[in-house]
């Protein structure tokens, strides 16, 4: 190439001392390697980086023998990381060894042997001439003028108009990826009556199989051939606490929805839905494992802590004939997290 | 001639008569780098994506994206009889049935965080140095929008297990997104194909995850190296090193062997990460149940500064007129990582407009050299280093013992006290710097040889500093403050603008402060002294 010159050959021409004290003296010397001068040296560096390469090779050869020779149901004991499938271990070492010394051969080789000697190559200016520029605007404007693109503006217009239009059919096409909202996420299955079964055995509750201080995890009783999906879950989700009636210190309007010191709250964050599973015994607090939001159940899961701007919304309980816990009503406002359509 | 050189003639004649690729490589093959070690770390971010992109065919042979409830009766004892998704069985089958499926899964994870933390170390070189300055402003702008994918790419990849931690995360994804005023509730409807969590977006976010995403991604670093080798590479300055010149080693053949080598030795580092280090164990925590949680659930570490910021806000919600506006999500979940995204972006205009400089920049400049830069940046990074560590406040406070309502209340004071305490002191560290240079040339090094004088006084021996020396500490420009011109052309009296007065302003802010560095002057006439 024409614009590339070795760095070191005008170096010597520019004596320091003519120079004033602070100009640019050009590259330093360049110093050479022990591989540049000795012979000994070189035929050193060319066989360690054959070494390098061959360990890498045997390496590999010890990664088929792992994956051919260890069994899967053979674990080793490493110390630091605990035990560990040995065969896993044996083909990941392996194989990181094969790669790595690939590596450090061609690097090595690169450093010791491969010339070192700095180039200098020239920077070009990036912005085209103005001949060129002017070149491409009357290339464009003759290109534009050929088309008639300033005088047909009816076509102009048209094809606009129709590219306009044939973009907007994605937004059409992407309508069917799922269903309107409509009452989904104000509505969960829980309704007067509705037993209050533990999850995830399904068993229904007396308010003697709890003590005070228990907590217990909540989903509502299915009619027979009914099955809680996923969906389901994330809002009929409930956490229950017995805590001591005299403890509870909730909203005249709410005084009845408690039994016996029994208190239900939706499980799912009022903050981003995760589901509220810390409940800390002597405080009477649920945590939010996510983003800490703290809330008391004293008083009706009133928020304390953190990020959350509503309570937890709790559900109205009481006993049936037979002396289950069931729920009084369903909740009276949407679980979970806020939304656009949201009232309250 | 031998056999083989006649055939690997005929086939590079073939090439060349068919595209005339001779030419462009008697070009580009002795094409100069300019060497220094920072310059490898955007090398380890390209070299994790195509680690990322070898490891992730293979998981895509025994992954499936499906999220049928199956009964699991694998070799995994601890989970037998649980009821799962297929997506969270295959990955569990994968990892304990599949010979080196364990290896791949986890070199796949390592490589990805080695991605993200490469890129951003890379981005930090590029910001210090002054290295996005013209002509390279839109090469910065791309690397923002990479960096942005590279986070948004692995959020869907560590998804797509369908495990407990994921889906929490993919549970707080949705939240974020029914957060939107106006259309946030239909979009997560249309996205998780009716409500959270339905059974249909681990196989769309697979699309995204194996096809869409990555595809971009390769685009944007072919275009990104592209520019890099159209531009040029920037270089450090020092003797010999100029605007118009490019010091350093050919391509061929010390970058090739040196990068080539480079390569397996990024690949053999996450190999090893991935044979010893266990890393998103998911046969631990189960499969998703969104009435189940774990505590001390966490986002992998280029999620955390938004987990953080979600955490640290304040409880704001507006109900008004049967809507809901949800100020606790939309501030930390959109606001504030758009405004730290654009600001990102647009830093190099936002610069050039401040300092009026549009010339082009290959010298790269000290962090010190360039105090104003180099303070805001320590105060970016001091801004999300606070946010990321609240994003870790409840590990921090089970590992130290300490108070989570404390740590929480030290990030919300400490987001806004700390990023200007790292600005101020950054500055101040960086003049003082400068004022070490200037003294080093006047002065010479300190040699720590002590010497007793006949008077008996002691002083320490300061050595002059070889003309190389002298010239890498002075050869980089202090710009003037751009002033506000209160009078025109012709000396009438003009008001600035507002804009103007801004900019003025700014300017003062960025150069306004600096320590005149050492003139030709200052050392002759301190020479004269000394004789």
């Amino acid at each position: 190439m024409s614009d590339t010159h070795s760095g070191h050959e005008n170096s010597g021409q520019q004596s320091s001392t003519a120079l004033s004290p602070l100009a640019d003296p050009g590259l330093p010397p360049h110093v050479y390697r022990r591989a540049d001068t000795e012979p000994r040296a070189a035929k050193k560096a060319e066989q360690q980086v054959a070494i390098l390469f061959g360990l890498s090779a045997a390496s590999t050869i010890a990664f088929i023998a792992s994956f051919v020779g260890i069994k899967k149901d053979v674990f080793v004991f490493v110390p630091l990381f605990g035990s560990t499938q040995a065969q896993q271990l044996a083909l990941g070492i392996t194989l990181a060894l094969s790669l790595f010394l690939i590596g450090a051969g061609a690097v090595h080789w690169a450093k010791t042997l491969m010339p070192d000697h700095e180039v200098i190559q020239d920077r070009h200016e990036l912005r085209s001439s103005d001949e060129d520029r002017q070149g491409v605007i009357d290339v464009f404007h003759e290109g534009a003028e050929a088309a008639g693109l300033g005088r047909r503006s009816l076509i102009k217009r048209t094809l606009l108009g129709s590219v306009g239009l044939v973009t907007l059919t994605p937004i059409l096409l992407l309508r069917d990826m799922g269903p309107l909202p409509r009452k989904q996420l104000e509505t969960t299955n829980w309704a007067a009556g509705r037993r209050l079964v533990t999850d995830p055995d399904g068993k229904p509750l007396k308010a003697s199989d709890l003590q005070v201080g228990a907590v217990a995890h909540i989903l509502p009783e299915m009619p027979e051939g009914s099955e809680l999906t996923l969906n389901d879950l994330v809002k009929d989700a409930v956490i229950v606490v017995r805590l001591r009636p005299e403890d509870l210190n909730l909203p005249a309007d709410r005084k009845d929805w408690v039994h016996e010191g029994i208190i239900a709250f939706s499980k799912i964050c009022s903050h981003m839905g995760c589901a509220v599973g810390l409940y800390e015994q002597q405080t009477h607090h649920l945590l939010c494992p996510c983003h800490q939001s703290t809330f008391d159940v004293e008083t009706g899961a009133q928020v304390i802590f953190g990020p959350a701007a509503r309570p937890l919304p709790q559900l109205a309980i009481t006993v049936d004939s037979e002396g289950y816990l069931i729920a009084k009503q369903g909740f009276t406002q949407p679980v979970g997290p806020s939304f656009w359509e949201r009232s309250s | 001639m031998t056999t083989g050189k006649r055939i690997g003639g005929n086939v590079a004649n073939f090439v060349d008569e068919r595209t005339g690729a001779g030419r462009a490589l008697k070009k580009n093959l002795g094409k100069v780098f300019p060497d220094h070690w920072s310059f490898m770390l955007g090398e380890v971010a390209m070299y994790s994506f195509v680690i990322l992109l070898l490891s992730g065919t293979f998981l895509t042979f025994f992954f499936v994206p499906s999220q049928e409830e199956i009964i699991y009766k694998g070799n995994y004892a601890p989970l037998s009889g649980l009821s799962m998704s297929q997506a969270y069985a295959s990955t569990v089958d994968m990892s304990f049935d599949v010979r080196g499926g364990m290896l791949m899964r986890q070199i796949h994870h390592w490589s990805a965080l080695i991605f993200l933390a490469a890129m951003v170390v890379h981005m930090m070189r590029v910001f210090f140095t002054g290295a996005y300055r013209k002509p390279r402003e839109l090469n910065w702008v791309l690397g923002v929008g990479l960096l942005t994918l590279g986070i948004v790419e692995g959020f869907l990849g560590y998804s797509l297990p369908d495990d407990l931690l994921s889906g929490t995360g993919i549970r707080i994804a949705e939240a974020i997104i029914q957060a939107i005023p106006l259309i946030g509730t239909y979009v997560a409807f249309f996205l998780f194909g009716g409500g959270f969590p339905g059974t249909i977006f681990i196989s769309r976010i697979y699309t995204i995850h194996v096809l869409l995403v990555p595809g971009i991604i390769l685009a944007l670093i072919t275009a990104h190296v592209l520019l890099v080798w159209f531009q040029k590479h920037t270089q450090y300055p020092g003797p010999g090193r100029t605007e118009k010149n490019v010091v350093g080693f050919p391509l061929l053949p010390v970058y090739m062997a040196k990068a080539g080598g480079f390569f397996f030795i990024v690949f053999g580092i996450t190999t090893f990460l991935g044979a010893v280090a266990s890393i998103n164990p998911i046969w631990l925590y189960g499969p998703y149940n969104p009435s189940q949680i774990s505590a001390g659930s966490q986002p992998d570490w280029y999620m955390g500064w938004l987990d953080g910021l979600v955490r640290m806000a304040p409880n704001w919600e507006t109900h008004a007129f049967g809507h809901t506006v949800s100020w606790n999500i939309l501030i930390p979940g959109l606001i504030v990582p758009g405004i730290m995204f654009t600001g990102l972006a647009l830093w190099p205009f936002i610069e050039s407009w401040v300092t009026g400089d549009k010339r082009e920049h290959h010298l790269l400049e000290r962090p010190r050299n360039a105090p104003t830069r180099t303070a805001v940046g320590a105060m970016a990074l001091t801004f999300t280093m606070v946010t990321l560590i609240n994003g870790g406040n409840d590990l921090l406070a089970t590992h130290f013992g300490l108070s989570i309502n404390q740590i929480m209340w030290f990030s919300r004071i400490g987001v806004f006290v700390l990023p200007p305490i790292a600005y101020f002191v950054t500055k101040r560290i960086c003049l003082g710097l400068q004022h070490k240079d200037r003294d080093t040339v006047l002065h010479g090094r300190e040699s720590g040889r002590l010497v007793m004088l006949p008077s008996g006084e002691f002083i320490e021996v300061h050595e002059p500093i070889d003309q190389y020396a002298r010239y890498s500490l002075t050869n980089h420009e202090q710009p003037a403050v751009v002033e506000l011109q209160l009078e025109d052309a012709h000396g009438v009296a003009r008001p600035g603008s507002v804009k103007e007065k801004i900019r003025a302003r700014l300017s003062r802010g960025m150069y306004g402060e600096q320590v005149q560095k050492p003139t030709e002057k200052d050392l002759l006439e301190l020479e004269d002294g000394h004789h």
